[in-house]
């Protein structure tokens, strides 16, 4: 298990690196990042003078681990147009994204669980195609348009629900329906396809023909061994949503992490675009980790394989 | 009596391969109805000038915002109504759709190279190719889609083909995860022996062993991701920082249409629900032939 252990650590570490340079040079790639802050009318000199401010004269190795250097005890440099402290900038709004992150997650498991669940238990059912219908749905309907149109109904029409905004927790429950609803296909399509390979198994015909009841042996003995792929692709999807919380954020406004990557793209705030890169990243490596972890711990054949 | 074992192999044999797979084709009406809405918008896309007269440019102040055709007050020239610049709506909807199969097909096939390549030399040759492969594609997986497009998008500016290519460049994941382990399976069997034994070079053990055996999982992945690109070109573009207006983008529509979608929701349920039909029809035809290719796969 340490073997095993250490081994994926290492990948992670290597991932993490990799990401990073990458993010590094993305935008560095675009030309100089001097004349782009200083503006339509600076002069020569102007550039020159916040060429050196910012150390854009120096080569870009030397910028690269000068910037890794301080990454990683936790200073991501000043955010261009906040002037502040990129690392306080995201501290600040990552909450509010881990926030919808989590409802998001847990939204998607809670429809789609007991829904494959149900699918898998009667196949070719009303229950299993209106599940299929909804995976499908889910699958082809674009995050954004879903976002506006609940908005219409809940925002304008039936003025139940908030817009925009995070202040309570009414202002989550769209973000929450939409991003979740992103995941859940995915979760259910294997959660269903799972319990319908377990429900075959040798075990849960003995546990039948010994005389436990079927919800006993529906929980207690296939769902168990079922949910296990289940939880490491929700840590992986997790780790999508994150990423793609910016597509949500910008609809509901909701002033989170993503909402401010898209802010700050369009602004050109080169240090805040690169830290939150390298931050979703991690959030993603960090993830797998941990899942992986946990499934080599529950599962031996995977650390020897 | 004697010559009923004779009437077996034949009643046997007429049931062709070829055969075996159309009767599974046309019994499978998730795969009917994703191609038959697939052939259509591509129809649409294709004569896109001999259905409407209009052009999707031509701005018409005098005439903005014209409902669509079933509701009151509406122009019978513009069909689907016309915007907030008064261009016709069904114009911008039929040339929009040559944008969205233009980048679907496009980026599935760069990314679809990049990843067959990347996963089949995995797959093929497994020890030292496979780590650094497996190591890029974790790589990518970490790499955030939506921010890192963006990112790109905003830096070399918006442009049908800077969007093809930094979403092929980025979409490439699942194609060398999927070629990896179908190569994986296929390699060691007898077949793929028989052709090294008699001195086959990698190349045509690759081109004419492994690669006609793995086709239709790379036909499945291809349909997927393309309605994967169609989707975040949209989403890009909704974002500001896809393809730049006027084109006629159907995200693009829906970002515009936005501002007015309070008193004109058609404005973003016409260019939605095309949309949304459109990869539907997608996903549909790729899950359905992995369900006529790979019986055993369904789930």
């Amino acid at each position: 298990m340490l073997a095993f252990a250490l081994k994926r650590l290492g990948l992670a570490i290597l991932v993490t690196f990799t990401v990073s340079v990458i993010s590094f040079s993305l935008l560095h790639l675009s030309g100089d990042p001097a004349t782009s802050l200083a503006g339509e009318n600076a002069t020569a000199a102007d550039i020159a003078a916040i060429s050196r401010q910012y150390g854009f004269d120096r080569p870009l190795t030397v910028q690269y681990t000068d910037w890794l250097w301080k990454a990683l005890h936790g200073d991501f440099g000043e955010s261009y147009y906040f002037k502040l402290p990129v690392a306080d900038l995201i501290a600040d709004r990552l909450s509010i994204t881990m926030t919808l992150g989590i409802c998001a997650i847990s939204f998607a498991l809670l429809t789609a669980v007991p829904l494959g669940v149900a699918a898998a238990v009667r196949p070719n059912s009303v229950v299993d195609r209106t599940a299929l219908f909804l995976s499908v749905a889910g699958q082809a309907m674009p995050s954004f348009w879903f976002g506006l149109v609940m908005i219409v109904i809940f925002s304008i029409k039936l003025r139940l629900l908030p817009a925009s905004g995070s202040e309570t927790w009414r202002h989550f429950i769209m973000p929450t329906v939409v991003l979740g609803y992103y995941a859940m296909p995915a979760i259910m399509r294997l959660t269903r396809a799972g319990m319908l390979e377990v429900l075959n198994a040798d075990y849960i015909r003995t546990a039948r023909a010994k005389g436990a009841g079927a919800g006993r042996v529906l929980f207690k003995h296939a769902l168990r061994n079922a949910i296990v792929p289940v939880v490491s692709l929700s840590a992986v999807q997790m780790g999508f949503m994150l990423g793609g919380s910016v597509v949500v954020e910008a609809i509901f406004s909701l002033h989170g992490a993503g909402y401010l990557a898209w802010e700050s793209i369009g602004r050109h705030d080169l240090p805040t675009v690169q830290a939150l890169i390298l931050i979703f990243s991690c959030f993603y490596i960090l993830f797998t980790l941990l899942s992986d972890l946990a499934n080599a711990w529950l599962d031996p054949r995977i650390r020897v394989g | 009596m004697t010559d009923t074992p004779t009437q077996t192999v034949e009643s046997i044999i007429t049931v062709t391969p070829g055969a075996l797979l159309r009767r599974r084709l046309f019994g499978h009406y998730g795969l009917l109805f994703g191609l038959a809405i697939l052939v259509l918008v591509a129809a649409a896309a294709l004569f896109a000038p001999l259905l409407t007269d209009q052009s999707p440019y031509a701005q018409d102040l005098s005439a903005r915002m014209k409902p669509p055709f079933w509701m009151a007050g509406s122009d019978p020239s513009h069909l689907l109504g016309t915007d907030q610049l008064g261009r016709d709506y069904l114009a911008r909807l039929l040339y929009g759709a040559r944008i969205s199969l233009l980048i679907g097909t496009v980026t599935a096939l760069i990314s679809g190279v990049i990843g067959t390549a990347l996963g089949v030399a995995a797959g093929y040759f497994g020890g030292k190719v496979d780590l650094a492969a497996t190591f890029l594609i974790n790589v990518r997986l970490a790499l955030p889609v939506v921010l890192v497009s963006l990112a790109i998008v905003a830096l070399f500016g918006g442009s049908l083909q800077i969007v093809i290519l930094v979403l092929g460049f980025l979409l490439w994941d699942r194609f060398a995860i999927v070629m990896r382990s179908s190569v994986m399976q296929i390699r060691g069997l007898e077949y793929v022996n028989a052709a090294k034994a008699i001195g086959c070079s990698k190349t045509r053990i690759v081109l004419s062993e492994i690669m006609p055996n793995v086709i239709n999982n790379l036909i499945v992945v291809m349909t997927l991701e393309m309605a994967h690109a169609i989707l975040l070109e949209a989403a890009l573009s909704f974002l500001g920082l896809g393809v730049q207006p006027p084109t006629p983008s159907w995200g693009l529509m829906i970002s515009e249409g936005k501002e007015m979608m309070l008193f004109q929701p058609w404005l973003i349920t016409i260019p939605g629900i095309a949309l949304f039909l459109l990869v539907l029809a997608i996903n549909l035809l790729g899950d359905g032939l992995r369900d006529v290719t790979a019986p055993e796969a369904k789930g």
